[in-house]
């Protein structure tokens, strides 16, 4: 009777997921409230953490309350320390969240908000809670050990290099994809340049007042750097109505790629208090203070969503990415579902502070689920626009036309019914001069999040002031992912280049640092500068590889975590860590097929490649490229980017092979051959 | 009634701590206090760092490292 009574409530809890879920799957036609899918996200979360992460917690994994942790066997009060397992919440939330769990939706809402919100909440219910928890769980074990040291210990040195190397690759991709949003979202805008801009003098103020003035006052010194922030945003306006200043904001989208190649070389170089840390606090702050912001927000607004439940383009076909639904939907949504960089954050700082083994469970999977929850909540903003702004903003000018009237002509003729005084009155009332062709996520968030939050604070006068500070408050955690991301990068380098190179091994030498630096900005500067002119907007071509990359990283560290299950001997529950490993390879090993072969240009790379090499046998040339020049590189960087996708293949490939004889050895085995450190009782205070 | 509140007043402070120490530790900087109550713990021969100097070797240690954050 007690037991029964105690699964109540979360009887309950299920009826209303599943009500909700119902309203908003099943209605056709009717416009639909946002609040159906938090509530339906929320009691998924919440039965799934109840029942599924307690099931991998006692069953799977076996946590043991009573086993010592790193952090209390190797206390040093610095780097390994106990912490209360809300404040290591906050801390490992902080650093999964960031611009993925972001983007991901609202590029996959030109399906419709059904298959992305379905998407996200199976993915990270089954995938990318599990992968963040069996990770964090693993590495607790072994000392707090990184993802690369875990696959060479577990699987060998072999696959731990590819491994290192694959991610190598991943990190220069998700650079430049991130860099190109940044330059969609500020080309041609006035007030975003000067805003954004103004985040470096500010942060290098804040670096010289912490060093020099008032050393290590964070608080104080956020707040000043926050007042500082606003008030650029309010600069950036009156910057953007000058007749003067305004046109010196103003940049294309090749210039704008320079500035931030040369950023990005200079930020990297700069010692890390001056410009790097007070950015990050700044945009970790704003980043937490927002996703909260936004939570209120959409709860006090309510928003209707406008966006279809599913639109035509769930065939594929679409305009802002090609390609079907399966596999391209799930390669889309990364983070917010299941993301592969998680398991270097799980396997980074937080198992060092881990109290007790126990609390990886709500923060390997329960902080999963919150970043799930910011995906969500990105859905809803890019569906609650208009649907034919929203297909306005995000498609490529080869496709729509670069005038209102002829995007608007085209989108309604797609079933978006938009008029060109509609695209111009929304770029007019977020401050814009035009709206057309900013794809890549951040933008028509903005406009989403200006939508909702200026219903809460400010009203329509304030909706411009919203639109550039969503703006700003993507651009500044994507720079500084950027300069973290080339520092990362040049430390990768230095240690895989090392081993051919000896003299660019030394990080304390000034050139082999820069060399080092330099090689990272190029590669990803490369990727950026293609993408900037790619004629479909880039988006399209860097996006998917991104995606792939990043869910063949999950793939690796979920089948890491199958061995490690084989090695344990709990082989009848790998299944938890399997079924999700091969969803996600299956998942990429058919996009990256695709995306290599596929005879439709607009999806296969050496089918686009080929059609411009044609042209150029034949002496044609095809729109866009003005110039067979043009035409050449096009053809280049299609087979570099098919070479980028046959390596990635290649690499998951080898890990699965390695995994594969790594299981079955175990199973030969007659005893447990995981590498734990040994058990110690934690100590009784 | 004063109990209550002085355990309101109590909790009240609690929070607080734990939102500065969450705040802090979301950008690399774990509690001071710990780590002195830890010198003094295991290492009473030693002298620990000062708060400045303590700041300075986490953020060195957060950012020198080139250890990578998620996208």
């Amino acid at each position: 009777m007690h037991s029964i009574r105690r699964h109540l409530v979360w009887l309950v809890v299920a009826v209303v997921g599943a009500f909700a879920l119902g309203t908003v799957a099943l209605s056709r036609g009717e416009a639909i409230n946002a609040l159906w899918i938090v509530v339906a996200a929320i009691c998924t979360y919440l039965i799934a953490y109840r029942y599924y992460s307690l099931f991998i917690a006692t069953r799977v994994l076996g946590l043991d309350a009573h086993r010592k942790t790193p952090a209390h066997r190797h206390n040093d009060g610095l780097d390994y320390v106990p912490t209360d397992k809300n404040v290591l919440f906050g801390h490992h939330f902080a650093a999964i969240a960031g611009a993925g769990p972001l983007v991901g939706p609202v590029l996959a809402a030109q399906m419709g908000y059904l298959p992305g919100l379905l998407w996200i909440l199976a993915g990270v219910v089954f995938a990318g809670a599990v992968q963040d928890f069996i990770v964090l769980f693993i590495s607790t074990r072994r000392d707090g050990r990184s993802l690369g040291d875990l696959i060479k210990q577990e699987m060998g040195t072999v696959p731990g290099m590819i491994a290192l190397f694959g991610t190598f690759m991943i990190m220069i991709i998700i650079l430049a994809v991130l860099a190109l949003i940044v330059v969609k979202a500020l080309a041609e805008s006035p007030w975003g340049t000067f805003t954004v801009a103004a985040t470096i003098p500010v942060a290098l103020f804040m670096g010289v007042y912490l060093r020099y003035i008032r050393p290590g006052r964070i608080g104080e010194v956020s707040v000043i750097g926050f007042v500082l922030l606003m008030a650029a945003i309010f600069g950036g306006q009156a910057v953007s109505m000058s007749p003067t200043w305004g046109p010196m904001f103003t940049f294309d989208g090749k210039a704008l790629t320079w500035m931030l190649i040369g950023y990005g070389f200079v930020a990297a170089s700069l010692p890390v208090w001056l410009l790097l840390a007070p950015r990050d606090y700044l945009s970790t702050f704003l980043k937490i203070g927002t996703i909260i912001a936004l939570a209120i927000g959409i709860v006090f607004v309510a928003p209707t969503l406008q966006m279809p439940a599913v639109t035509q383009f769930a065939q594929g076909n679409g305009p802002v990415w090609s390609g079907n639904l399966f596999p391209f939907l799930f390669i889309t949504i990364a983070c917010g579902a299941v993301s592969g960089f998680h398991a270097l954050i799980s396997s980074g700082t937080t198992p060092k502070m881990l109290d007790n083994e126990k609390h990886a469970r709500f923060i390997g999977y329960g902080g999963m689920l919150a970043e799930s929850f910011v995906a969500v909540m990105a859905l809803v903003a890019a569906a609650c626009i208009d649907p034919g702004v929203y297909f306005a903003m995000n498609s490529p000018a080869a496709l729509v036309g670069s005038t209102p009237e002829a995007v608007a002509q085209t989108i309604s003729g797609w079933g978006f019914a938009v008029t060109p005084e509609m695209l111009v009155q929304t770029a007019r009332d977020v401050g814009e001069s035009t709206i057309l062709g900013r794809a890549g996520g951040a933008p028509t968030l903005a406009v989403g999040m200006a939508h909702i939050l200026h219903q809460v604070i400010g009203g329509q006068a304030m909706m411009a002031f919203w639109y550039h500070f969503a703006i700003l408050f993507e651009a500044l955690f994507i720079l500084t992912a950027v300069d973290a991301g080339t520092r990362a990068g040049r430390f990768m380098l230095q240690d895989l280049l090392g081993s051919f190179v000896p003299a660019l091994k030394r990080t304390d030498s000034l050139p082999a640092n820069l060399t080092a630096t330099f090689l990272c900005v190029a590669a990803w500067g490369y990727f950026l500068y293609q993408g900037v002119v790619d004629p479909l907007g880039g988006i399209n071509t860097l996006w998917p590889l991104f995606g792939i990359s990043n869910q063949m990283l999950a793939a690796v560290a979920l089948m890491l975590g199958v061995v490690v299950l084989f090695r344990m001997k709990r082989e009848r529950y790998a299944w938890v860590a399997a079924a999700p490993a091969a969803w996600l390879l299956v998942c990429t090993l058919t996009a990256g097929w695709q995306k290599i072969f596929s005879a439709d240009p607009k999806v296969g790379f050496l089918s686009h490649a080929a059609k411009y090499a044609d042209g150029l046998a034949q002496g044609v040339l095809i729109a866009p490229a003005k110039t067979p020049e043009a035409m050449a590189r096009i053809v280049f960087n299609d087979r570099l980017d098919a070479g980028l996708c046959a390596l990635f293949i290649f690499v998951v490939l080898s890990v699965l092979v390695y995994s594969v004889r790594a299981c079955l050895a175990a199973r030969r085995a007659n005893h447990p051959t995981a590498r734990e450190t040994p058990f110690e009782p934690m100590a009784v205070a | 009634m004063r109990t209550s509140g002085a355990s309101l007043a109590e909790t009240g402070r609690y929070l607080r701590r734990s939102l500065t120490q969450s705040l802090r530790l979301m950008v690399g900087l774990p509690d001071y206090d710990a780590y002195l109550s830890h010198m003094a713990r295991t290492h009473p021969g030693q002298e620990a760092m000062s708060y400045e100097a303590f700041f300075r070797e986490r953020l060195e240690a957060r950012y020198g490292g080139g250890k990578g954050r998620c996208c």
